[in-house]
């Protein structure tokens, strides 16, 4: 009944956003993420996993979340696809351009998939099927499905189906009332939510109507700053052009404003006079929150509709008076609400151990119990004609006329009854105080790891976030970190570093001029503003665009950066950039910053401020971002009526559409800049232009037209004209945007490594940029061997695979001559594509586990703890997946941070969190639990004991009293305490020696070794509890309730005493609790039985010493034995430490390791 | 500050009047908006984890001055317990099968449940030492389950207590009610009171048996009650063991007391009463026993016990030998580790014993 955690398998529910796409068909624009393989290693991400099931080392990768390991896309590419960092990515017909050509997708639903929304009609739209109401219901449980599904709940946990038996058989009910607590409050909010008020449509003018009564079909107004009551699709809102504006940040955390757009058919509708009407056909409900398919019948026209065209239910409309809108989902069947099902909870590994031995224990607990019981038989059997009148039992009940048997119904009923007794009363065996217990340590610790200074970030102003409470100590047991790179490791605040302009290379200067500032502001009515976000830039270049007038150069400058402020999908709000890709935002701010600043941007056209003057350009057509071409164009109608096509886009997709003939030169250089720039560690975007002729113009303006009226394979239509006109392009430059990496990431990485932990980090970036960020992040070092596979065709994959197999193998034998050089694998998409095709899984695997660094792909075992950590919404299934989910909480949206089990503000945080808080946490949970089951074990085997000597009739001479309050008053509050506070290691050392880690990651604290040694000791204990007072008072005058309060004072006291030996530090606190407990013990004791005599006498006392000494020799023994020749690595540590304190005293704190430092003095 | 940042709503873009950049005047803004709602946790020692405290390391020297320590408060604590236990002088005479005629030995059961014939069986001890007094009169019982659950349970305390719960026999099955009447002391533990006596007698004159004050106090005081007195004991068809004077209260009834709480162990011993003279050693004592007790029925043994008690109460070697070995053990320990210390010292604090300085390379 092991909990066996699958690490990569599908998770029991679709995660959110982008595992849970309608099953692509073939003209719906595929996720940009999909690669072009073979679609059944991507439709069917863990095919290949079967395939290897081999039991030990399987290999997985994940596909589903893996986008970017398969594709390294060179560059830029990453900056394109990155949209508000999914991977579904993908618009569906964006906004005006859609209008205007009708792009959107006409995809036909069928009509049994579809659901028919009548605008404005309601009555209709609910007549055929009901569809669920506006009422939503958070809470877990109604009124009647609360008992059934709590315990449910309660069940995972096998201890739990114990526990219910213990229930039945002791009439006790179990009171889940805190579930019900949290529960209720969910439903408080929901009526809450319920009730506020929508206006809605309804005999010719929008009246008030509650949230819960509204219904698919009704038009509804929402106003500035409203809240969203159900996703609808709009209709017409107060800007002429049907925009909207929509804050998401309910739904995706992202703060900047998405704009959406109603449909011209609708537009320019007055709803209260004219109503519309119209049947529109949308999808199936789902949790797709960037995706939405539908047509809409208006006016005898068919009208498609996609994502830009839907308001989803969580939104705020911003900055636009009014939307109106009709009703498609609502409800549970809203966006929102379908995404809103939490995360799958995890169990800790150590939990999922415990459940082994909680088996192990329920076994020990029948086995002894049907000692007992099929003894009490044997007993019975030979005292058979004794029994009928013998005073202690008395089967015979004389006291009526007739002799009948008292209270006994022969032999195997009584062996039955008794088999059930000695359950009751061996119960505590299975320590269900151990589950209360843990759940407040786990409380405890997470609240400790809150109040760290040291994971406090300053920028963001977010202290760690426990997001989940139950796997605390699986931080500590970290063997793969698997790191997003944009945004994890680096800041994700894209700078623009260096421009590549018609071969010259331009370096921004690091410091800028404040003087070169103030020329880039721009004159808005009578104030001046200037972009917010600082650029470097070069003064040459500068000086070249101010007053190189007439010269060749200056031409080619003045292009590219308008190509820059042009070609892009950046909104401009008051010199406010806010576009969902940052290179792109990086890319306007630096055109901005040398005077191309874009003023404004409508779907016609845009405004830029060039030089000061301001130059309006028509946007005659846009070619957005695909995965296939890579690039995007945007074609523009300039002041002097000439035509101009802009392309942008990454490296490899655009040296192939450019006219190479006619620059070979600029083109040689520029691609030199371009590995430059990428061994830098830059990011990478080309820019191309070409004149458009008229004639040419038209042609595409036909043939794009055509394309986009096409109802089948129109993604495709439109995929070919842009190609087409893509091409013979002029070379204008590359540009180079930097991604700076986080405060202490070199340093973090480093000690995870030196940890043992090996970091996988997942990038999109071309092959040299990774090893570059690699390189600075000291992911590599140069004294690293490193494994290059970047092969092109089956063969000579499976070529370098072998070669890479051979080096692995040679590096093994090395291990066990002089030290081991570390092993990078470096792995490019194609590679890795070729090598999973070719059933090569195994030698890669081989190799890849052979290497203390992987770069490029996510690959993970199933049985080693695995971290993820993340930012976006494209680390969500990942993060969920893996045994610990972090989420950073940046600028990239909450979903990562939804997703999460921990959450915090900076890359760096996870060293601390690791090495110093997953230690201890580990240390103290499994310190925790072994204890636990000792200590529940101790006391039912002195039970045992006794019972051997009551004829197997199961009394106890430790009152009953006693046997609750043991694990309640006697030992309960130590254990917690030293589950909360104590540390074996201090921060300082666990810090320095990030190796320490490793008890965690070997399982140190707690294995079935460590329980079995315990257990054996336990019975040692127990004999020496119960015999030392047996055999002291045999054949004595000494009666069942005073030799019981020895055993139980025995038990007691050196249940605690055990614990303050192991206990790492004695502060004030543990001082309280443990001999506050035995003292409490006492009291009770003595109030229970209220005449505690023994006291008085010698043998009294000098059995709880006897008790005591030969209870702890033993452990006491064999621990000092073996912390002083067999040292681990923290009892070194902690000799150390002592040593430490002098040495630090005498010669100071110099070893201090940089990220300490910069964690101490940040915080 | 970043774009994406919420609290920077004020930053759309830097409004610069004319010529005067207010970029200061807006950094400290920036600047101080963090500082006044800064969610950066409060200091304290106990949030940080930074208690002072006590970090014991189980040093080499640590360990052998423990388990010196040990043996020298346990080897003194063992030699004077046994030598307690050698003290005490004791003696023990088995008469359940001595007491009955060599007639009946074959049906021991028809011998002590047949009313008619005289239970009376006379021995002579002899004194092995002298004994000082008090001399403890004890009745040892083998085999006799005063622990059995079905045994313990049978009994009500509050009937004990309180005259006026005289009714109150619940628990007390199948010995509660006699003709339909509540027994009061009703129970197993009260039906099966151990009803042999025993009269002394040294060289003619008889030797007085105290019977007062053998129960404990708060026995006396607080759970039998001094107006509760027994009626409808031992009127059922089958005798058990002793009757009681229905005049007398239970708090008086010390035999009964003293049975009544119940014997940890299946043997045994009760105190019968104390004798409060001397006797020297060779005298020889006669005991008169009346032999009432049914334990022919279970195959129990009934001993008298006649002994003297020390500091450390009766005769009992164990407590003294346990001391002795475990203290002899903890010097062997303590020199053992000694030894070892000695011969394979390490260095405290030595960085090269962690396990990825001893074998390099390999985590």
């Amino acid at each position: 009944m092991a909990f066996v955690r699958p690490l990569l398998d599908p998770s029991p529910r679709p995660p959110p956003v982008p595992g849970s796409l309608p099953p692509p068909s073939a003209d719906l624009p595929r996720p940009i993420a999909e690669p072009p393989i073979g679609s059944d290693l991507s439709q069917n991400p863990f095919d290949s996993s079967s395939r290897l099931s081999n039991a030990s080392a399987r290999l997985r990768v994940d596909y589903n979340s893996g986008d970017r390991v398969l594709f390294p896309e060179p560059g830029s590419a990453d900056s394109f696809r990155r949209v508000s960092g999914s991977r579904t990515a993908v618009r569906h017909g964006s906004g005006a351009e859609s209008d205007r050509f009708g792009v959107a997708s006409l995809r036909e639903i069928s009509d049994e998939d579809a659901r028919f929304v009548y605008i404005g009609d309601p009555a209709r739209t609910n007549e055929r099927f009901q569809f669920t109401g506006n009422s939503i219901r958070t809470g877990k449980y109604s009124v009647f499905t609360f008992i059934p599904r709590n315990l449910f709940e309660q069940f995972h946990r096998v201890a739990y189906i114990y526990f219910l038996i213990i229930a039945i058989l002791n009439q006790l009910p179990s009171s889940p009332s805190s579930d019900g607590y949290e529960d209720w409050r969910r439903h408080r909010a929901d009526r809450i939510e319920n009730n506020r008020t929508a206006y809605v449509l309804s005999d010719g003018e929008f009246r008030p109507k509650l949230w819960k009564d509204v219904r698919v079909g009704e038009i509804i107004r929402v106003r500035s700053n409203e809240s969203l009551p159900c996703d609808m699709v709009l209709l017409s809102t107060s800007d002429p052009t049907g925009v909207a504006y929509v804050q998401t940040i309910n739904l995706d955390g992202e703060s900047n404003l998405k704009t959406r757009y109603a449909k011209q058919e609708t537009l320019s509708k007055v709803p209260e006079k004219d109503p519309v009407t119209g049947v529109i056909r949308c999808e199936q409900p789902n949790r797709n929150i960037y995706g939405f398919h539908a047509n809409m019948d208006i006016q005898g026209k068919k009208v498609s509709l996609g994502a830009s065209n839907i308001v989803l239910r969580g939104c705020e409309i911003k900055n636009t008076a009014w939307v109106v809108g009709v009703a498609v989902y609502a409800g549970r069947e809203t966006k929102v609400m379908l995404n809103s099902s939490g995360a799958p909870s995890k169990r800790s590994r150590l939990e999922t151990h415990m459940n082994r031995e909680t088996m192990l224990l329920a076994f020990i607990l029948v086995a002894m119990c049907s000692i007992v019981s099929i003894f009490a038989g044997i007993w019975l059997r030979n005292h058979k004609d004794e029994l009928d009148y013998s005073p202690y039992f008395r089967k015979k009940d004389f006291s009526e006329k007739e002799e009948e048997n008292y209270n006994y119904d022969g032999i195997g009923a009584e062996v039955a009854y008794r088999f059930l007794m000695s359950i009751i009363v061996f119960q505590i065996m299975i320590p269900i105080s151990l589950y209360i217990s843990m759940e407040l340590v786990r409380l405890g610790q997470a609240y400790l790891m809150i109040q760290d200074r040291n994971l406090f970030d300053e920028t963001t102003n977010s202290r760690l976030q426990c997001r989940a409470l139950n796997i605390n100590e699986d931080l500590g047991q970290i063997k793969y970190v698997f790191s997003d790179k944009t945004g994890t490791l680096t800041q994700n605040k894209m700078e623009f570093q260096c421009a590549s302009i018609s071969g010259v290379d331009y370096q921004a200067e690091m410091d800028p001029l404040s003087a070169d500032h103030a020329d880039c502001s721009v004159r808005v009515g009578d104030q001046f503003w200037r972009p917010k976000m600082r650029v470097n830039v070069n003064t040459d270049l500068v000086k070249l665009l101010r007053s190189g007038h007439g010269r060749e150069e200056r031409k080619y400058v003045y292009d590219f950066f308008l190509a820059l402020s042009a070609c892009n999908t950046i909104n401009s709000k008051l010199i406010d950039y806010q576009g969902e890709s940052p290179d792109e935002q990086a890319l306007v701010y630096a055109a901005a910053a040398y005077g191309f600043v874009l003023v404004e941007r409508t779907s016609g056209h845009i405004v830029v401020d060039i030089l000061g003057n301001r130059q309006r350009f028509d946007i005659l057509g846009l070619h957005e971002f695909d995965s296939d071409r890579k690039r995007m164009s945007v074609i523009v109608g300039c002041p002097d009526k000439t035509v101009k096509l802009f392309v942008k886009g990454a490296d490899n997709s655009m040296l192939g559409v450019l006219e190479e003939s006619l620059d070979l030169d600029v083109v040689q250089a520029t691609k030199n800049h371009l590995h430059a720039y990428s061994s830098l560690g830059l990011r990478t975007l080309v820019v191309g232009i070409r004149e458009l002729t008229g004639g040419e113009f038209h042609e595409w303006k036909s043939s794009y037209e055509r394309a986009s009226t096409t109802l089948f394979g129109r993604s495709k239509a439109l995929r070919l004209v842009a190609s087409n006109v893509e091409s013979h392009l002029h070379i204008l430059g590359a540009s180079g945007i930097e991604d700076k990496l986080q405060d202490g990431v070199p340093e973090a990485i480093e000690s995870l490594r030196e940890a043992g932990i090996k970091v996988w980090v997942l990038t999109g970036d071309k092959q040299e940029t990774a090893i570059s960020i690699g390189f600075s992040c000291k992911l590599l070092t140069t004294n690293m061997d490193q494994i290059v596979i970047n092969s092109h065709s089956k063969e000579a994959c499976r070529r370098s695979l072998e070669d890479a197999m051979a080096m692995s193998r040679k590096h093994l034998q090395m291990v066990h001559d002089a030290g081991r050089i570390s092993l990078a694998l470096i792995i490019d998409g194609t590679s890795l594509v070729h090598i999973l095709e070719n059933e090569l899984e195994e030698e890669l695997f081989k190799v890849a586990t052979a290497c203390d660094v992987v770069l490029c792909c996510r690959v993970s075992r199933t049985e080693d703890m695995t971290l993820a950590i993340g930012d976006g919404a494209n680390d969500v299934s990942m993060i969920q997946m893996a045994d610990v989910g972090i989420g950073i909480s940046g600028q990239e949206g909450r979903q990562a941070v939804m997703a999460s089990d921990f959450a915090m503000g900076q890359f760096r945080f996870l060293v601390p969190l690791l090495l110093v808080h997953g230690h201890w946490n580990y240390q103290r949970m499994s310190y925790m639990i072994v204890y636990n089951f000792y200590r529940n074990a101790v006391f039912v085997f002195v039970l045992f004991w006794y019972i051997l000597y009551t004829g197997f009739s199961l009394s106890t001479a430790i009152t009953e009293w006693s046997s609750v309050l043991y694990s309640i008053i006697y030992t309960a509050l130590p254990t917690i305490v030293v589950g909360i506070l104590d540390k074996d290691l201090s921060r300082k050392t666990l810090l320095k020696y990030p190796q320490l880690y490793g008890a965690g990651q070997r399982e140190e604290g707690y294995n079935l070794n460590v329980f079995l040694l315990t257990m054996v000791d336990t019975i040692w204990q127990s004999a020496a509890i119960y015999f030392i007072p047996y055999l002291a008072y045999r054949n004595s005058t000494v009666d069942g309730s005073s030799i019981g309060n020895i055993w139980t004072l025995g038990v007691v006291i050196l249940v605690n005493v055990h614990l303050a030996m192991d206990l790492f530090r004695w502060t004030w606190i543990s001082h309280v609790v443990i001999w506050g407990c035995i003292v409490a013990t006492w009291i009770c004791v003595i109030v229970i039985d209220s005449s505690l005599s023994c006291p008085a006498s010698a043998l009294f006392w000098l059995c709880l010493l006897g008790i005591l000494v030969v209870g702890m020799i033993p452990r006491f023994a064999l621990k000092s034995f073996r912390g002083y020749f067999f040292p681990s690595d923290i009892r070194i540590g902690r000799e150390l430490e002592k040593a430490g304190g002098y040495y630090e005293a005498v010669a100071g704190s110099i070893e201090m390791r940089p990220v300490v430092g910069a964690g101490g003095a940040r915080s | 500050m970043n774009s994406g940042d919420g609290g920077g709503a004020v930053a759309a873009a830097a409004a610069v009047t004319a010529a005067a950049s207010t970029s200061a005047a807006n950094g400290s803004a920036d600047a101080a908006a963090p500082r006044r709602n800064s969610k950066r946790p409060k200091y304290s020692r106990f949030t940080q984890q930074e208690l002072p405290a006590c970090k014991p390391i189980l040093t080499p020297q640590w360990v052998i001055s423990a388990f010196a320590v040990v043996s020298i408060i346990f080897v003194p604590i063992g030699v004077a317990s046994l030598l307690a236990s050698r003290d005490v002088v004791e003696i023990v005479y088995r008469y359940d099968s001595d007491c009955v005629p060599a007639s009946w030995a074959s049906d021991k059961l028809a011998y002590i449940q047949n009313p008619n014939i005289s239970k009376t069986c006379t021995r002579t001890l002899t004194v092995p030492k002298r004994m000082k007094s008090p001399i403890y009169v004890y009745y040892q019982l083998d085999n006799f389950y005063q622990n059995h659950r079905r045994y313990v349970k049978s009994r009500n305390d509050w009937q004990l207590r309180d005259a006026s719960k005289a009714n109150d026999t619940s628990g007390c099955d199948p010995e509660d009610a006699a003709g339909g009447n509540p027994i009061v002391p009703c129970g197993l533990i009260a039906w099966s009171l151990f009803n042999d006596t025993y009269r002394f007698t040294v060289s003619n004159s008889n030797l007085p048996v105290n019977k007062k004050g053998i129960s404990w106090k708060s026995d006396r005081d607080h759970k039998f009650g001094k107006d509760v007195y027994p009626r409808n004991f031992q009127n059922g068809t089958v005798i058990g063991g002793a009757k009681l004077n229905s005049s007398i209260p239970l708090s008086e009834q010390e035999d009964l007391i003293v049975w009544m709480r119940t014997a940890a162990l299946p043997t045994f011993r009760k105190l019968y009463g104390k004798i409060e003279v001397d006797l020297q050693a060779n005298q020889t004592i006669t005991v008169t026993i009346e032999n009432y007790y049914n334990t022919y029925e279970f195959g129990g043994k009934k001993k008298l016990v006649l002994s003297t008690a020390s500091w450390l109460g009766g005769k009992n070697d164990f407590l003294g030998l346990a001391y002795l070995i475990v203290g002899g053990l903890c010097f062997f320990l303590a020199a053992a580790f000694t030894i070892i210390y000695l011969v394979k010292p390490r260095k405290l604090g030595d960085p090269t014993y962690l396990s990825w300085n001893r074998n390099p390379g390999g985590h």
